[in-house]
């Protein structure tokens, strides 16, 4: 492409191949809000301090806020619009909704795709894990004790599952 | 200053495949190129609009600068493999475990999946004057706004400044040097060096507008760790390493050290044959405190050869105004990573 600025990016979004035209200067939630109507992924802080953008690249939670678009071309991206089935929520979902674990549920998504990353890779993850795989996740109505109960019961339900 | 985090201004973008077609555009732009690793010190400045290049180089398309394998008796660690695949890297683990302790303490779980071990030892300056766009001396300017008196300077510097009293933020970094790491870096020219980490780093009698000695145009490739601080070098005859990481911060996620220690020591019996320590969050670069190994050498590991390193470590300390408390943290540090935390009956 000549004009070093623009670009088309090919990717996976939650199970879908698309296509976007991209600025250079464009974070991948710009584009995910823009292009894809998707606002799972929320800016809040803008700068990596708060995990409101927390999407899922190739099985791993990066910040989207300091992610660019161009980043995204090849990858395999999920927000958290990717997690349910149709009508039937995924059970990590379920299990912030049974314990609910959030009040105004701006920082949900961060958190939710953040437990999916944990419980990819520790099944039955310990309350240390747990604290560990969260820290990078705010919530601004201090839920957190309600989300750790949450982050457990989706454990339970994803064995359930599988 | 209007700070404005929400979209970039524009720049080209390249994403070249290799090393030589990264220094051939880098060539092109020359000052007015931006190399960019995982993005999460970068886009800072760039959303913030205080740094304007005009072109940016995105390393994450070359694969030679990424993964770890075994070099000589150690590893080679490229620059663009991230903090979390160092962190859970089984080599690293057993035998370098304090650049493990050290990766981990950095940031968040998401900025570690996406920040490089080649960025955090690279990356800028947190003082917020300069991060800000003041035009202090290392923006090419004749003031440091940190060190005037009425500066904010809880988090800055207490030894080695040279007119700006900005610290280095890199948690790697400390921990680069206990292990006597070796920086590759590929010149403009093509020339690869290979560095000494403790010389990688550079404080503002050196550049005042640098943290390494990267100019443009160039490029770190690789990060080497050598076997003879690796946790099984003492090998034979009793000796054995130990090491010791740990950072002092205001909360336990995303803030940066005020203060960080990390000691790699061979000790033989209880007494301490050799030994590397290096502090960060107190300069401009990442200290190795070569007095204080010198001090420590052939020493008993015990309290008094501790409080003796520590007072040492700290000799010629020069706090400003809101930083005073870094001097006894600094010494409290040091004389842990010597004496360790188990409690000592002789
Ligand atoms: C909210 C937040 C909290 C943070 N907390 C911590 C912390 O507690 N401890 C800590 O150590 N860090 C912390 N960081 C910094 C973060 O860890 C680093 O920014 C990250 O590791 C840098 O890596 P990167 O790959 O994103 O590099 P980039 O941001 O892309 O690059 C950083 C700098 O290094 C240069 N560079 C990068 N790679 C190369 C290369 N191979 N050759 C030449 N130049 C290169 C770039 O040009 C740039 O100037 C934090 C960052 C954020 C956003
Ligand atoms: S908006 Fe990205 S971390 Fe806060
Ligand atoms: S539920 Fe409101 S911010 Fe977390």
């Amino acid at each position: 492409m000549s004009d070093a600025t623009r670009r088309t990016i090919a990717f996976t979004l939650n199970g879908r191949r698309v296509t976007a035209d991209v600025k250079t200067h464009e974070t991948i939630l710009e584009v995910l809000q823009r292009d894809f109507g998707l606002f799972g992924a929320r800016e809040s802080c803008g700068q990596g301090l708060c995990g409101c953008c927390t999407l899922l690249v190739d099985g791993t939670a990066v910040s989207g806020c300091l992610y660019l678009a161009a980043f995204a071309a090849g990858a395999e991206l999920v927000t958290v619009e990717g997690l349910a089935r149709g009508d039937e929520l995924h059970p990590i979902q379920r299990a912030f909704v049974e314990k609910s674990g959030f009040q105004c549920g701006f920082c949900t998504p961060g958190f939710i795709l953040m437990t999916a990353e944990l419980l990819s890779r520790h099944p039955r993850p310990t309350n240390e894990e747990i604290r560990h795989y969260l820290s990078g996740n705010l919530c601004r109505c201090a839920a957190y004790p309600d989300i750790i109960e949450a982050v457990k019961r989706a454990a339970e339900l994803q064995a359930d599952r599988t | 200053m209007a700070v404005i985090r929400d979209v970039m201004p524009a720049f080209e973008l390249f994403q070249p495949a290799s090393i030589a077609d990264a220094q051939a555009v880098l060539a092109r732009y020359g000052a007015d190129a931006w190399v960019l690793a995982g993005g999460l010190d970068s886009l800072d400045w760039l959303k913030d609009r205080i740094k304007r290049p005009q072109a940016v180089v995105d390393l994450g398309g070359i694969v030679e600068l990424k993964g770890i394998r075994p070099w000589e008796n150690g590893l080679e660690i490229g620059a663009m493999t991230t903090l979390t695949e160092v962190v859970t890297h089984p080599v690293i683990r057993d035998r370098y475990a304090i650049l493990l302790d050290a990766a981990e303490a950095a940031a968040s779980p998401q900025i570690r999946n996406q920040g490089t071990i080649g960025g955090n030892a690279s990356q800028d300056t947190r003082c917020w004057y300069y991060r800000a766009g003041w035009p202090c001396y290392r923006a090419g300017g004749n003031i440091c706004y940190a060190d005037t008196p009425e500066a904010i300077n809880r988090e800055h510097a207490i030894l080695d400044a040279d007119r700006c009293v900005a610290v280095n933020p890199s948690d790697t970094a400390p921990a680069l040097i206990a292990l006597d790491a070796r920086m590759v870096v590929r010149g403009a020219s093509g020339r690869e060096r290979v560095l000494a980490a403790e010389e990688y780093f550079v404080g503002p009698a050196v550049d005042i507008t640098r943290m390494t000695v990267l100019q443009p145009g160039d490029l770190l490739t690789a990060i080497r760790l050598p076997g003879d601080w690796a946790a099984s070098a003492g090998g034979s005859g009793g000796a054995e390493v130990q090491f010791y990481f740990e950072k002092t911060r205001d909360r336990q996620v995303w803030d940066f050290a005020l203060v960080s220690v990390a000691s790699a020591m061979v000790l033989r019996g209880s007494a301490i044959e050799r030994a590397r320590i290096a502090v960060n969050g107190v300069a401009a670069r990442p200290l190795r405190l070569a007095a204080v190994e010198e001090l420590v050498r052939g020493r008993p590991r015990n309290e008094a050869t501790a409080v003796m390193a520590a007072n040492r470590a700290i000799e010629g300390a020069q706090p400003l105004r809101f930083n005073a408390y870094k001097v006894p943290l600094m010494r409290n540090l040091v004389k842990r990573a010597i004496r360790g935390t188990q409690a000592w009956t002789s």
